[in-house]
């Protein structure tokens, strides 16, 4: 009965995201251009979807238990490092995306490689940016799936499998079926089920507590140090740094963002999206990490790493609460996956398959062969996660500055820069990524600095060079992009 | 057509801006109010003086500043007309 109440708010939960997913299917409305349709939804999101899929997509299993895990250990400082987040949102869209969005109108793009092939007109650039779109969203996508999966597990305290199994089903159901338009969609919906979630937990936990103010005097008599900006020197200056990198401006031209600047209505909707996507991932990045430190006085002394959200839960919730709450992560982790497998399969069928193998092919066979790829793809993933393989786990360290390494200076500066071309980006791509990859392998730090900082330096300036070595493009082809 | 792309560029100034202005704001009231011995912090809403204005303040201020912004510098753009079939040459000109 105890697990029954568990279960039953994510069934309801499942069931209505399944609904959404038929109710939007490209197939079922049989759709004319099918791939404009399935992997950018027709360019037809508002400000509130465009705002809360964005937020989701990047919020995953880290915000949720990793983050909270490491404020568990090191007190506000962590919340003061999470809270470098906030911007990141209005950064990205404000410089991206009317310039993305009246781009890729021009040359009807769907994909971050249509622009990338159009900007540089460079095979070799696409390859490189396909590939590595294909490995780190692989990698990515089965930690978050191997977490989503623990989670359900410590929860419920149901097996592992079958964890993997509903979660699998069902993601994988509405991403092949429903395309961008239902990940999108669900996206809103996740996010907002993540809001409410944290919500209930912050005020359920501060009640526990005895109030804020009572919180905070026990976690300075178990270490003063817990309520400083630096964690008693724990976390140093220039490691903070690194964040408005890392998880600020690097986040200019990261794939999954980037797409979605591709896909919303009209102007009115970014603007939306900018003022609510930066009031709801400072909401949630503040709160989720200060519940964190919040654990610290509600169970003190104990080795929880980013068990911390789960436990917490557990212990203060009434069941059919506890039912809710999951959703929270799960909704995190799904609305993360869901985003990276749609993308994954449009950089499959669109950049690689019909840019270079089949050039003519069909609206009917198309919609075939995207569907295909999308449940591959998905299956593919939770299978590794069934027996993940040791280079899956180490290929996800590098997944996001891996990706940031790669994608950064071609956008932006294709977006900006009138003399970028096609020999700059490529230097760039692949010096960024060996010397991020080197850099992080050999453990080397340069002045206490994440490894990202050097890379996005190395890479801008090898950028700036290599595209002063060879001609811009012709005139004419700039008009598309800068006037 | 090149006003357009003037605006755009304005925009992602301002946006350049005002990520600046968190940045400041962040930065100053963290080390500035925080780096003390914790047992001399004054406390807000039960938290740390130096956390409330730096994160929860902070956060507050640009959003708002934000949408301020927003309604003041940002211009609607018809993105209609770039679109593959709707009077592609408009934007030519």
């Amino acid at each position: 009965m105890e697990k029954i109440k568990l279960i039953l708010p994510l069934l309801v939960y499942l069931g209505i995201t399944l609904y959404i997913a038929y109710y939007n299917s490209p197939r079922r409305k049989k759709s004319k251009d099918f791939t404009n349709e399935y992997f950018i939804g027709n360019r037809s999101m508002g400000g509130f979807v465009l705002a809360m899929t964005v937020i989701a997509t990047y919020t995953g299993a880290s915000s949720f238990l990793g983050g909270p895990g490491v404020a568990y250990k090191l007190g506000l400082g962590w919340v003061l490092l999470a809270s470098i987040q906030i911007p990141t949102a209005f950064l990205t869209l404000g410089i991206l995306g009317k310039k993305l969005a009246i781009i890729s109108r021009k040359i009807d793009g769907i994909t971050i490689n249509d622009f990338l092939r159009a900007r540089y007109q460079n095979k070799w650039v696409v390859i490189m940016s396909s590939t590595a779109i294909l490995l780190f969203f692989m990698a990515y996508m089965v930690v978050q799936v191997i977490g989503g999966a623990r989670l359900f597990e410590v929860l419920t305290g149901l097996d592992y499998t079958i964890g993997l199994v509903i979660f699998g089903f069902s993601i994988i159901f509405y991403t092949v079926f429903g395309g961008f338009k239902t990940v999108a969609i669900t996206d809103a919906i996740q996010g907002v089920i993540m809001l409410i979630t944290s919500i209930i937990l912050f005020w359920v936990l501060k009640e526990a507590g005895g109030g804020m103010r009572n919180i905070m005097k026990t976690v300075y008599e178990i270490d003063p140090n817990l309520l400083t900006p630096s964690s008693g020197g724990a976390i140093t200056k220039p490691f903070i740094m690194s964040f408005w990198v890392l998880v600020g401006v690097g986040l200019l031209g990261l794939p999954q963002t980037t797409i979605r600047c591709m896909g919303f209505k009209d102007s009115r909707s970014l603007h939306r999206a900018m003022v609510i996507g930066t009031f709801v991932v400072g909401f949630l990045m503040i709160m989720m990490h200060l519940i964190g430190v919040m654990g610290i006085a509600i169970i003190p002394n104990e080795q929880l790493g980013d068990k911390v959200i789960p436990i917490l839960a557990i212990r203060n919730l009434s069941p059919l609460l506890l039912g809710v709450f999951i959703g929270g992560p799960l909704a995190a982790i799904m609305s993360t996956v869901d985003s990276l497998l749609i993308q994954t399969s449009s950089t499959i069928v669109k950049d690689i398959y019909i840019n270079y193998i089949a050039v003519e092919i069909d609206q009917k066979k198309l919609s075939r062969i995207s569907l295909w790829t999308t449940s591959i793809m998905g299956v593919m993933v939770f299978a590794l996660a069934y027996h993940p393989p040791e280079f899956i786990v180490w290929l996800n360290l590098f997944a996001l500055g891996g990706l940031e390494a790669v994608f950064m200076w071609p956008i932006l500066l294709g977006l900006y820069w009138k003399k970028a071309n096609a020999t700059g980006a490529l230097l760039s791509m692949g010096i960024s990524l060996l010397v991020y990859v080197s850099m992080t392998v050999l453990k080397i730090k340069l002045f206490g600095m994440h490894q990202i900082v050097p890379t996005i330096a190395i890479g801008g300036l090898v950028f700036v060079i290599g595209s002063c070595l060879n001609k811009p493009s012709s005139e004419e082809h700039l008009a598309i992009f800068f006037d | 057509m090149n006003k357009i792309n003037k605006q755009l560029k304005k925009e992602a100034i301002i946006t350049v801006i005002l990520y600046l202005i968190y940045f400041v704001w962040w930065y100053s009231f963290a080390y500035g109010l925080g780096d003390v011995d914790p047992k001399d912090y004054k406390y807000i809403l039960g938290l740390p003086e130096w956390f409330f204005y730096s994160c929860i303040l902070g956060f507050l201020m640009i959003t708002t500043l934000l949408w301020i912004s927003i309604k003041l510098f940002f211009k609607e753009v018809d993105l209609k007309i770039y679109e593959k079939n709707a009077g592609r040459e408009e934007w030519k000109k």
